[in-house]
Order: C-alpha cells, then sequence, then structure tokens
C-alpha cells in the first residue's frame, strides 16, 4: 500500500491529521544471525500519536533505535519529511528534529535539572567556542532566549520547584518528567517515548498520560511511542504497530488492532480446544 | 546569619545565570581579587613566592585545565606532564626565535600550540574509553618526553641538553631570568590564572560545559540527544591543551628558569596535577584551585614540621609525604568523591540555614 | 647469513624472554580485573614492595628502623640474623595475603559498585601509598637480591650458536631461568583459573557479582584471594627482576610495561596477556635494534633513534587499539540504551 504524503484524516476526537512525516520501507535489522525486525513498513503523520506494541522480545525498542539512528538497518529505506535518510549518527537523527526518551532513563545524573532540559536546546543553539569562553555576543543572547523556552517547558511539566536540583537526587517518576522535558524542549518534529510509563503506579501513568496528550494537544507535536500498558495504548493513540517476532502482524486504529485475529493470538495465545 | 539568598531576587535570567549567584559570594570574590592584586604583591618575598605562591598559581592552570577534561568530560589523561613539556618547550623556541615579541603572546601561543598535539593524542579517546584511554594517554606522556629529551633541536643544541629562559619583560620589567622580582613573576602568573579561570568557567557554564558533562554522564544518550562526540570530546582536549601547556610555559620559564625534561615533565608530573583535581574535586573550577593549594602546601607543612621542627631527615618526610598523599586520594575517592569542592558546597549550605536549619 | 641478521636473531630471543616475564606481570592485572573489574595499577608497586620485604627479612633487617631511630633517637638496623632464601619466600607471601586482605577490608570493599575509573584511580593512590610505605619500612636505598638463581652468560647456547652462526649468543642464565618459571606459573594459573574449584569460583564473579552471591560465594573471600595471587605473581616478578638490576624504585616501573600489553591483549584475555607480551617484548627489542643500528636505521632512514624502549610498547598499542578497540582477545564490546 503506496501512502499519499498529501492525504490526512480526522480522528474521532475531531483532530485533523496531516500528511506522513517518517515512512520506514521495509526495514529489516540483524543482528549477527538474529533477525531483530524483518521487513517492516509504516509510517507516522504529522500530529497523530503513533504506538508500537507488541509481546517482549518483539522488536519494539530495536524500531525505535532505528527510527533514532543508533542501528543501522542491513535492508530498507528510512524516509523522513519527504527525503530518503542516508545512513546517518545519532547526533545527526537529533539535529533533524527527532528527539526521544529511553526506556532505562538516560538523563546526566551529574547536571542539575535546568541544565538537563537546556542540553535538549543543542539544535538552537550553536555559538562558537571563543563567544562562549569570553561569555559576550552570541553565546549570552543565545542562553538567555533559550533559557526563556526551556522555563516554558519546565512551567509545563510542573518540575519548576526542582529546577537546581541534581539529577542524581530525584525520585524515578520525577526522573521520567525531567527527560520528557529534556525531549520536549528540543521542539522536536517527532517526539519518539521508549516505554514512558514503564515502572509506574496508577497515579503517575495518569499524569504521564496527561502529559503526553497535552504535548500533543499544545504542540501538534507528532509523537510514536513504545508501552506495554494495553488499557494505556488503546486510549492514548491514534493508530497502533502490533509486532511479534520482529514481524508486523496488525496496523491500524485502536479498535481495528483490537479485533485483529493475529494479534489476540499474540498476546493471549492460540487458543486448544 | 548573613550567607542568605533569600531577599536576592533575580529579575532576569542573565543575573541567575552568573557565575556567583549569592551576593556575598560576589562580594567575597572582589575581595580576593584585589587582595591578590594589589596587597599580596607587597607583602611577598622570594621563599613565599618559590615555595608557595609560584608553584600554587601555575599548578592550578594545570588543574583548571586537566579538570575540563577529566572532571567535566569525563576523560581520564595520565599525560599531563607531557603536554606541560609541549608548552615549556613550544615557549622556550618561541622565546629564542622570536625575542622581539612580547612573552605574553609566547606563553598564550605555547598554549595554542599544546592544544593541538593534545587534540592529535585525544583522537583515540573516539574510539576507546575509561582506562583503556587513561592508559593510551601514557603514551603521550611517554613519547613526548623521548621526543623533548632525544631530538636536539628542541633544546637548540645546547651541550647540557637543558633548556634555559633567558630574560625577558612585560612593560620594561623583567618577569624571566635572574633579574625577575618576586612580586613580577607573581603577578604575571596571576593574570593567566585569571584569565584561565575566567574562560574556564564561562565554558562550563554554557552549552560547550553542558556538551562536555552529557559526554560524561552517559556518551550515548549524549549522542542521541544531539552532541556530536568528535567536537564535543576533541573540544575539551584542545580547551585542556590550551590550559596546561601555558602552565608548562610558565612552569619553565618563570617558575623554575631551566629545565630537564625528564626530571620535571615525567609521569609524576602528570599524577600530582591528577589528584588535585581529585582532591579539590572533579567537575568544580574552585576545586582545581583548592586541590592545588593542597597538595603545594602538604609538602612544606610536612618539611617545616618534620624536618625543621622535629629534626628528622629529609627522605623520611618524603616518604611520608607519599604515603600521605596515597593515603588521601583514597580516603576521598571512598568518602567524598566530590572533593574539597563538595565539602565547601555542604558547608555553605548549612550555613545558608544556620542559624535555624529546620 | 649478514651478521646484523644474527645480531637480529640473538635480540629476538632476548626479546621473547623479555615478553614472557611482562606476560607475567600483565596475568597479574588480568586477574584482578577478571575477578573484580579492578584495574590495579599499583601491581608494580607491589612488586617493588615484596622484593623489598623479601630482602628485608633476608638480611634481618628491623622493619621501620629509619622511622623509628628518627623518632626515639635510637639507633636500630639488623637483628642480627639472616634467614634462609626459601623461608623468607614463605613468609613474605604472608605478608603479602596480610596485604591483600587489609587492602581488601579497608579500601575495596568500600568501592564496590563505583565506576571503573574511579577504582583505576585508588589504586594509582594505592601505589603512592605503597611505595612510600615501602621505603620507610625497609629504607630506600638500592639493594641487593640474591636467592640463588644462576646468573651470567650460557655457556651451552654461547657455544651451539657459536659453531652454527660463528657468533656467540648473550643469553642471561637468569633470564632462562625467568622465562621457564614465568611460562611454568602462567600454565599453573590457566589451569588454576579454568579447572580448581575456587578458579570456577573466580570466574563466576567475574561474570556477576550478585549471581555469584546467590550461589553461596563469599565475594571477600574471592577477592583477597586473587588480590593474593596477584601478590604471589608480584612477588615472583619482583625476585626476578631484583636479582636482575638490584631491587629499587624503578622496579615498580614494570607495571608500566605491562599495561601497553593488557590494552594490546584485552583486559579480561589470559591468552591475551601472553601473546601481547611476547608481541611487545620481541616488538621493542626489535625495533630498538633496528632503529638504532647505523647499518640498518642509518642505512635505510639517514638516522638513528635510541632509547625507543621508552614509549614503543604504548604507541604500538595506541595504534591498534584505533582499530580494534577491545584488544586481540578481548570480548566485542555490544553497546545499548
Amino acid at each position: 500500500m503506496m501512502l499519499d504524503a498529501s492525504e490526512g484524516y480526522t480522528t474521532d476526537d475531531g483532530r485533523k491529521i496531516g500528511g506522513v512525516v517518517m515512512e520506514m520501507k521495509n526495514i529489516t535489522l540483524r543482528f549477527g544471525g538474529v533477525v531483530a525486525i524483518k521487513d517492516i513498513s509504516f509510517d507516522i503523520r504529522q500530529g497523530e500519536i503513533r504506538a508500537i506494541i507488541g509481546p517482549n522480545g518483539a522488536g519494539k525498542s530495536s524500531m525505535l533505535n532505528v527510527i533514532s539512528g543508533f542501528y543501522n538497518p542491513q535492508d530498507g529505506e528510512v524516509w523522513y519529511q519527504g527525503a530518503k535518510r542516508p545512513p546517518m549518527k545519532p547526533f545527526q537523527v537529533a539535529q533533524q528534529g527527532i528527539a526521544r526518551t529511553f526506556q532505562n532513563i538516560a538523563l546526566f545524573e551529574g547536571m542539575t535539572v535546568l541544565d538537563n532540559v537546556m542540553t535538549g536546546r543543542i539544535r538552537q543553539m550553536n555559538a562558537g567556542l571563543l563567544s562562549q569562553a569570553l561569555w559576550k555576543g552570541k553565546a549570552e543572547n543565545e542562553e538567555i532566549k533559550n533559557r526563556e523556552v526551556v522555563e516554558k517547558v519546565i512551567d509545563f511539566l510542573e518540575i519548576q520547584a526542582i529546577r537546581k536540583t541534581p539529577v542524581g537526587r530525584l525520585p524515578y517518576g520525577l526522573k521520567k518528567r525531567v527527560e520528557l522535558a529534556r525531549a520536549l524542549a528540543a521542539e522536536p518534529s517527532i517526539l519518539l517515548l521508549d516505554e514512558p510509563m514503564a515502572g509506574m503506579n496508577v497515579e503517575e501513568k495518569e499524569d504521564m498520560s496527561r502529559f503526553i496528550l497535552d504535548v500533543n494537544d499544545e504542540f501538534g507535536t507528532t509523537i510514536a511511542l513504545i508501552e506495554h500498558d494495553m488499557g494505556v495504548v488503546m486510549d492514548l493513540s491514534d493508530r497502533v504497530v502490533v509486532m511479534d517476532y520482529g514481524k508486523k502482524i496488525g496496523d491500524g486504529t485502536p479498535d481495528e488492532v483490537r479485533n485483529n485475529q493475529a494479534v489476540i493470538d499474540a498476546y493471549l495465545g492460540v487458543a486448544h480446544d | 546569619m548573613f550567607y542568605r539568598e533569600a531577599g536576592d531576587f533575580k529579575t532576569s535570567y542573565s543575573e541567575d545565570n552568573q557565575t556567583f549567584p549569592i551576593k556575598f559570594d560576589r562580594w567575597r570574590y572582589y575581595f580576593v581579587l584585589v587582595v591578590a592584586f594589589a596587597v599580596v604583591p607587597f607583602l611577598i618575598n622570594d621563599y613565599w613566592v618559590n615555595a608557595v605562591f609560584l608553584p600554587f598559581l601555575i599548578y592550578s592552570i594545570a588543574a583548571i585545565g586537566l579538570n575540563i577534561l577529566v572532571g567535566y568530560c569525563g576523560q581520564v589523561s595520565l599525560g599531563t606532564g607531557g603536554f606541560m613539556a609541549v608548552g615549556a618547550y613550544a615557549c622556550y623556541k618561541l622565546m629564542t626565535s622570536f625575542p622581539d615579541v612580547n612573552i605574553f603572546f609566547h606563553v598564550l601561543v605555547s598554549g595554542g600550540i599544546t592544544a593541538l598535539v593534545c587534540v592529535a593524542f585525544g583522537l583515540p579517546s573516539l574510539r576507546i574509553k575509561g582506562f583503556y584511554l587513561a592508559v593510551a594517554t601514557l603514551a603521550a606522556q611517554f613519547f613526548l618526553v623521548w621526543l623533548f629529551n632525544k631530538v636536539a633541536w628542541f633544546y637548540n643544541y645546547s651541550a647540557s641538553g637543558q633548556i634555559n629562559a633567558p630574560e625577558r619583560t612585560v612593560f620594561g620589567v623583567p618577569v624571566t631570568g635572574a633579574q625577575t622580582e618576586p612580586w613580577a613573576a607573581y603577578m604575571f602568573c596571576l593574570v593567566f590564572l585569571v584569565i584561565s579561570a575566567v574562560i574556564a568557567r564561562n565554558l562550563t557554564r554554557g552549552m560547550q560545559g553542558r556538551k562536555w558533562m552529557a559526554i560524561r554522564d552517559m556518551d550515548i544518550a549524549a549522542e542521541i540527544i544531539g552532541v556530536n562526540p568528535l567536537k564535543a570530546k576533541l573540544s575539551a582536549f584542545a580547551v585542556s591543551g590550551f590550559f596546561v601547556g601555558i602552565s608548562g610555559a610558565l612552569f619553565f620559564a618563570v617558575y623554575l628558569g631551566a629545565v630537564e625534561v625528564g626530571e620535571v615533565f615525567g609521569i609524576s608530573k602528570s599524577f600530582i596535577v591528577l589528584f588535585m583535581v581529585i582532591i579539590g574535586g572533579l567537575g568544580s573550577i574552585f576545586g582545581s584551585f583548592a586541590g592545588a593549594a593542597f597538595l603545594v602546601l602538604l609538602p612544606v607543612l610536612l618539611k617545616n614540621v618534620l624536618v625543621g621542627t622535629l629534626g628528622w631527615p629529609t627522605d623520611i618526610a618524603a616518604h611520608l609525604e607519599f604515603m600521605v598523599i596515597g593515603a588521601l586520594i583514597v580516603t576521598f575517592l571512598i568518602a567524598e568523591p566530590h572533593g574539597l569542592a563538595q565539602l565547601w558546597r555542604v558547608a555553605k549550605e548549612k550555613l545558608r540555614l544556620w542559624p535555624f536549619p529546620h | 647469513m649478514p651478521e646484523q641478521v644474527i645480531f637480529g636473531m640473538e635480540v629476538f630471543l632476548n626479546g621473547l624472554m623479555a615478553g614472557v616475564l611482562y606476560a607475567l606481570v600483565a596475568l597479574g592485572f588480568v586477574l584482578i580485573y577478571k575477578a573484580s573489574g579492578i584495574f590495579n595499577y599499583a601491581q608494580g608497586v607491589m612488586a617493588l614492595f615484596a622484593a623489598l620485604t623479601l630482602v628485608g627479612i633476608m638480611e634481618g633487617q628491623v622493619p621501620f628502623s629509619h622511622l623509628i631511630n628518627a623518632a626515639l633517637g635510637t639507633d636500630l638496623h639488623h637483628f642480627g640474623w639472616h634467614v634462609p632464601a626459601f623461608l623468607a619466600i614463605l613468609l613474605t607471601m604472608v605478608v603479602m595475603v596480610a596485604l591483600s586482605w587489609v587492602v581488601n577490608t579497608i579500601i575495596f570493599r568500600h568501592l564496590v559498585n563505583q565506576d571503573a575509573i574511579i577504582l583505576f584511580m585508588a589504586t594509582i593512590g594505592l601505589a603512592y601509598f605503597l611505595e612510600g610505605f615501602g621505603d620507610i619500612m625497609w629504607g630506600s636505598e638500592i639493594k641487593k637480591l640474591d636467592v640463588g638463581l644462576p646468573q651470567g652468560i650460557n655457556g651451552l647456547i654461547d657455544e651451539t650458536t657459536f659453531k652454527i652462526f660463528d657468533y656467540g649468543f648473550f643469553i642471561d642464565n637468569l633470564d632462562i631461568v625467568a622465562t621457564i618459571v614465568a611460562a611454568l606459573l602462567v600454565g599453573a594459573l590457566v589451569a588454576f583459573a579454568q579447572y580448581s574449584k575456587q578458579g570456577r569460583a573466580m570466574r563466576a564473579v567475574a561474570d556477576d557479582h550478585q549471581a555469584a552471591l546467590s550461589v553461596g560465594i563469599s565475594l571477600n573471600f574471592i577477592w583477597v584471594m586473587v588480590w593474593s595471587l596477584a601478590g604471589f605473581v608480584a612477588l615472583v616478578a619482583g625476585i626476578m627482576w631484583g636479582t636482575k638490576s638490584g631491587v629499587q624504585f624503578s622496579l615498580s616501573l614494570i607495571a608500566l610495561k605491562a599495561l601497553p600489553v593488557l590494552m594490546l591483549g584485552g583486559f579480561t584475555s589470559i591468552p591475551g596477556a601472553i601473546v601481547g607480551g611476547l608481541i611487545i617484548g620481541v616488538g621493542e627489542k626489535l625495533f630498538e635494534f633496528i632503529m638504532s643500528s647505523q647499518a640498518i636505521a642509518g642505512e635505510l632512514f639517514g638516522f638513528t633513534l635510541s632509547a625507543t624502549e621508552n614509549w614503543f610498547a604504548y604507541v604500538l598499542a595506541l595504534i591498534f587499539l584505533v582499530f580494534r578497540p577491545q584488544g586481540l582477545f578481548g570480548e566485542k564490546i555490544i553497546e545499548r540504551v
């Protein structure tokens, strides 16, 4: 099925979803003899919340790593904003405006919350070494201008009180939020969330879900996320890709996926009677 | 009581970004600067300058340089001695080749040359990490010392194999050579230290510092959020090399006056500067000062007490010094990995709340 | 055969024997690293300390005599007895085991789960401490060590090679003994690590501390054992080196020789340490021979270099690592997020 980039759709709650931002075409990823991803294609559209689900070891995280450039697939093409993306280093992918969070929080533990979130602005800050050494001109202006953006994100995620706290001292739930703040500060065109609700209790999950919906709603950010909690996924996402053993077994709206026989088999096992 | 941030409101982000956000700290900083520039030069004599002040100032610059590499960027280097030697020999060659140029620029350019050499030896850091890299930097240490020892061009074919600093002046006042007044040598080094510290502070509080620290804390994550590891690591090597080179140049030209490379810039120099950074505090500019002061004063103190007061032989004092330094390193790593700077921070935090800690 | 080639063969043999000693010292590193993740920079100083202790015990020196004399104004030097070499070696081993226990209890038990680089820096601190401690305990003057190992030129090799090449190779008896002892020790250590119960426990600890604990292996015991083993290796290396060039500070620098061996061979690999040691031993001797010889380097490049042993091993290892970061036999590094 070829998708027309200009074509869009409207969700049940009336949000308008745009054209294709990113398209994965026949991606295959191998580690030695192990095939982690086998010939998978799907797309991510402007403004939607796209979920990738599947049982353990299905290759979801590998897929996210392919999108963020950490792994380069052996076969297949990644199309981003209408152009084929050549093999890139992860930092180049980030420079193109793809930000992410990590399954096992990857914050910079020795830095304060503020500095961590500020690192999200790398793409927008490029004063030279000399200007930074003197703290004059471009460097100083950049610091102040970008600080304003960062402060908005900090307000939005309600972490003002811990601004100057070293990240190492924070509890798990807050760390997850700081990580989201860092990714948001980048003002990404696609935000990748790797199990944003792993290890959280119900209340924290509700908070995080609210933040994700708000981000999508207020900034119109395109979000691709991996999640285990089926309830959360079905409530949050507009379209869902289902993976099992490195293969795609389903793709569509939550309702379509819920009724897909292959998906039911993968999750519940095939009935033997 | 006096040490408060309450009531010290910030109305702009630039105020919040400054080096000393607390008023009291700011005043203390100005006070220290005034004392260092306007009071100390009138009080010091030859002994104080040579035993305490010059080594302190110069080692502080080296420690700031190494701290940027190890403490901020997380790339452990054991080649500091070799890089200081590059600064020293570059300065010597410049001084003798361009006698008309002011020595101030010689020292700066020596720093630049050292930065280039440091970057060359930092290239492997892209492929190798942790103590593999630490051991790899030993290659720089041994190779550079050997080079300056064996290639006669570097010491202008002098018979002794030593390099000797000719007399050079700044504003007509000699700062190198035998005619140098203690205060002039002190002021010359002090200027470089202040410049180094300000630059280091500016770099580390801005985006460059964040990139370095991101690489230090988690290099893979740093790369995924957009830090170019090549640029970040090599810039740390370059900036670090610049400061270390300056300190090497000053160590040779102003402090010692004559240098035999194997003796002065051997591997023990690398370790001493590393120890200053560990004891002072990894990732702290203030810590670089504290560590340098500590390790400069410790031998002076031990010598004065053991040899001067108790009358013990000097070699026992020297051995005890080794034991004390070794024990201190281990103690700091176990009890306070962030060094003296952290102790200072904790003290300040207590002071902020004093006398009502709850 | 041109004489340069014959000289080169002699250099090659000497390099091979030096390489076995490097391998031995490197093995001390590998053992500790595998079992505890500590890269022990103090290994060389441990060898110096062991040799100092051995001499001290054999000569019946009073420990800390300088310090006591300075503090109390006494004039102590020797107990006045001599201890036979074998007994002295045993006693030194007891001291090294005690040292291992102390080092573990006081330092490394408090640094469990720290970054490898922090542990590394702690061992540099330990090296400084031990160096001062050894000197204060036994005095810092150069000492002669003689435990009855044969020394001097090996007549048999000299004669045989003279018959074949018209040039007698100079091979020191001590080097031959050292090579044999080191080879035996390397073999014994490999066998120990592979087949004994403790060796298996050691490898288990290396793989996973938690898992090893949960099947009832005492971490402390394993660590003390490994440090003692490393102490034993240090003692052997100290005896060989001390006999050759006297017991003095420079002995501790053999650790610096072993570091590039490890980089080449990989920190976790026992065969890597052996092969790396041989490559570096032979490589640096041959390189020095070629570069310092007027007849070879002088002809080829128009200049000669001397004292290249100081850096050759490091630069070789550095270049090598850039192309293969995990070393010859190291485990492949897989990065994940």
